[in-house]
């Protein structure tokens, strides 16, 4: 029963990924790629250490596995978010049929 | 001439993901690995192509986050705990290292 539902998380978590891979590819523009990839980091990488925590327990590699999930919930928005904000303010433009931009707004204030 | 661009990448796609699960015959870590292979491959593909840098650092992110992922299947199915703490490591540093390079491409210096 663990190893079945271990095995379920671990698949959910690499559909994701790979949904998110394809969005990486197929996505015309920095930002629209930047959310499609960010996407497969808290449902995708978190469902495969679930998997782990949920295979191994409460033992040693469980709880460091739910460790991990923890650190990545909190570190992946704040890097992905430094990455958008470098991208636009170093001069890279939105695609051409994106209809707004409040950042650029907020800036000539 | 778009469309058939789409058709011919659509079907590249699909017929590697049906083919992997229906016709080799391989267990099931090495199945899943495979799946983490194409993504691998994808997220090079972005890295060789990307027209800005900003495309390449978005990639480099993506990198390490699957190494995570591939870290944590070896440890289900090999045993080993140790796997899990280099996932632990991995994901500390790829941390500091999209910041620094946001950092980069905004043009100002480290200490700001």
């Amino acid at each position: 029963m663990n190893d079945a539902l271990a095995l379920f998380f671990i698949i959910v978590g690499i559909s994701f990924d790979l949904f998110g891979c394809i969005g990486l590819i197929r996505m015309p523009d920095i930002y629209n790629r930047l959310q499609a990839s960010t996407k497969c980091v808290t449902l995708g990488t978190c469902g495969i250490l679930l998997g782990v925590f949920v295979k191994f327990g409460f033992t040693a590699a469980g709880v460091k596995a739910l460790l991990c999930i923890i650190f990545l919930l909190l570190t992946s928005p704040v890097a992905a978010h430094a990455l958008a904000r470098g991208t636009h303010r170093s001069g890279v433009r939105l695609w051409d049929k994106s209809v707004c931009d409040k950042y650029a707004d907020d800036r000539k204030k | 001439m778009k469309f058939l661009r789409w058709l011919i990448g659509f079907i590249i796609l699909t017929g590697l993901i049906i083919g992997i699960f229906l016709f080799l015959k391989v267990n099931i870590a090495t199945r899943l690995m495979l799946y983490l292979l194409i993504c691998f491959l994808f997220s090079m593909f972005r890295i060789f192509k990307g027209p800005t840098p900003a495309d390449r650092s978005v990639a480099t992110d993506m990198v390490g986050i699957l190494v995570i992922g591939f870290c944590g299947i070896m440890a289900v199915y090999t045993g080993k705990d140790w796997y899990v703490d280099i996932a632990i490591a991995w994901a500390l540093q790829s941390f500091i290292g999209v910041l620094a390079l946001a950092k980069f491409l905004e043009g100002k210096n480290f200490d700001e």
